[in-house]
């Protein structure tokens, strides 16, 4: 198994309240990862470690490491931007920027220097096939990209984190607010992307985690229940707890 | 008894209406009266010829670029270092007692009447740093007095963007400025746009601390350190000394229609950012 992101011993906490116990994870390179667990049970914090997006919160205290490919990221001399460019992160709300669909994509590239509108075309064609929206929006690539769908919009995200050329995907419940169909089509889209990219995708659809993920993860009030392939998990779950969370009985 | 609830929100929303067209219509005779008293003394050579026996006969040119100079100036001096404060109060600095103070200091300054603005500027600038009464005392003075307007304006405009769309700007590998150049600035740029204009227009109807600090001279202003004379403060002395109530009245014409204009470009100016970012 090629590690891709390594948790040692990982808690964090907000003020008193800890997020995240002693996790201990390996996310394996070239596969879907899901992060499954009811609300409050720190998937969303550990995301934003990966991408440091915790930086913007106040009072945050965190134990232990975080690497990727061996390299820790949590330290103060990280290059937080560079970093942001590798670790690629979609959003449970569709968050497109008030700007046309071409220039939402552009947009990461253009920071990296980018600018030459061939090389922008071929790039934003790219993205958007990848995420499985280009037959849907090629003959309106300058129109506003908050004209489209809640679907829509969310695979504009994809594409938009897809053109960063990044090395990792997070994907935070991308599917909460969306329609079966849109939803079947992301799930498509990650399918493909898996071969290139590292993927984590959290999800409070247990259904999505069976469908969608090789391995799975069960968190539960910030402690990391139980780690392994998706088929055993979901067929013979070693924890007693897992086995009632993936049967619905609580979260 | 219990009144009905529709004929409250009718009665309601035809007062807020009569309100709304008692605004307009204020403004509507303010201008139409203007218009009639100076439209016959208003033409293009009024505007483009200098004013002969102290603005009795001749035209306003001098005072048309006067102002022009004396706007743009307070403007391109005010704009950056207002729009810089408010960068820097809500993007670059948690709240603290320095972000209290300069703020307890913007409010202050906000609050000042204008005449206090003048003397000041007379005795910095003119006096004190030798300035003389001149396009650069009057400026100054006038970027002291919009500061305010623009840091608060700008300030709110900047708040008012969503958090979500830094998030978004960061997570894609932006730093604090970029997301702040391209993200924020853009979308707060009509709210920005209201303050600028706020400011022209009292920078453009001042007259008293112009007076205090560019002086009144007819005479076209060369170079930054000549005095020179505003349409307000035209206006003013014209009417004050009883020089021309006519002449008066045309420059008063001039004034507003330019006001207008001005107002007019920015709206279109804001639509086209508006479209581009949306
Ligand atoms: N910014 C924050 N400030 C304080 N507490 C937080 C913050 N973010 C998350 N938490 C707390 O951390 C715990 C884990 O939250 P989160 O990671 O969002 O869970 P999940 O994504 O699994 O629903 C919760 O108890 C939550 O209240
Ligand atoms: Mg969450």
């Amino acid at each position: 198994m090629n590690v891709k992101i390594r948790t040692e011993k990982l808690t964090v906490r907000f003020g008193n309240n800890e997020a995240l116990k002693g996790v201990d994870l390996d996310v394996c390179k070239n596969s879907i990862t899901g992060f499954m667990g009811p609300a409050g049970s720190g998937k969303s914090t550990l995301i934003s470690l990966i991408n440091r997006m915790i930086d913007f919160e106040d009072g945050v205290r965190i134990e232990g490491g975080l690497s990727i490919d061996g390299e820790d990221i949590l330290g103060t001399s990280v290059d937080v931007v560079g970093l942001r460019r590798r670790v690629g992160t979609v959003f449970a709300v569709p968050l497109p920027l008030p700007r046309s669909i071409f220039e939402n994509i552009a947009y990461g590239p253009r920071l990296k220097g980018i600018n030459k509108k061939s090389d922008l075309d071929d790039i934003v064609e790219e993205s958007l096939k990848k995420a499985v929206l280009w037959s849907e929006v090629c003959d309106r690539l300058h129109v506003s990209a908050l004209k489209l769908s809640g679907g829509q919009q969310q695979r504009l995200c994809l594409a938009r984190t897809l053109a960063l050329r990044p090395e990792i995907i997070l994907l935070d419940e991308p599917c909460s607010g969306l329609d079966p169909i849109s939803t079947a089509k992301i799930e498509e889209a990650l399918n493909e992307l898996k071969k290139d990219y590292t993927i984590i995708l959290v999800s409070n659809n247990t259904k999505q985690i069976a469908r969608a993920c090789d391995f799975a993860a069960f968190f539960y009030m910030g402690t990391l229940v139980e780690f392994d392939q998706t088929e055993k998990i979901f067929t013979n779950p070693r924890v007693k707890q897992t086995e009632d969370y993936i049967q619905g009985k609580f979260g | 008894m219990r009144v009905n609830p529709r004929f409250t929100d009718a009665l309601v929303r035809h007062f807020l209406n009569l309100q709304a067209y008692f605004t307009v219509g204020l403004l509507v005779v303010i201008v139409f009266i203007i218009f009639i008293k100076g439209i016959s003394n208003c033409s293009l050579s009024f505007m483009l010829t200098y004013p002969e026996d102290m603005g009795r006969h001749g035209g306003i040119f001098p005072a048309i670029m006067g102002t022009v100079f004396l706007a743009a100036l307070s403007i391109v001096f005010a704009t950056p270092l207002g729009l810089g404060t408010a960068i820097y109060l809500t993007e670059y600095t948690r709240e603290s007692r320095l972000t209290t103070i300069i703020r307890f200091g913007v409010e202050s300054l906000a609050g000042i009447p204008s005449i206090i603005y003048g003397l000041f500027g007379f005795i910095f600038f003119v006096i004190k740093l030798g300035m003389g009464w001149s396009l650069l005392s009057g400026a100054l003075t006038m970027t002291i007095m919009i500061l305010p307007t623009i840091i608060r304006t700008s300030e709110e405009a900047i708040k008012a963007v969503p958090r979500n769309l830094r998030i978004v700007s960061h997570s894609l590998g932006a730093t604090k400025w970029e997301t702040t150049v391209k993200v924020v600035l853009p979308s707060a740029a009509p709210g920005i746009l209201t303050g600028i204009m706020l400011s022209i227009g009292r920078a453009v109807g001042e007259t008293a601390a112009v007076i205090f600090t560019m002086g009144s001279s007819l005479r076209l202003p060369a170079s930054l350190m000549d005095s020179g004379r505003t349409m307000a403060v035209h206006f003013y002395i014209l009417a004050r000394e009883g020089i021309s109530m006519e002449k008066a009245y045309a420059t008063a014409l001039v004034l507003v229609v330019s006001i207008l204009a001005i107002n007019i470009l920015a709206y279109y100016t804001m639509n086209r950012v508006i479209a581009k970012y949306s």
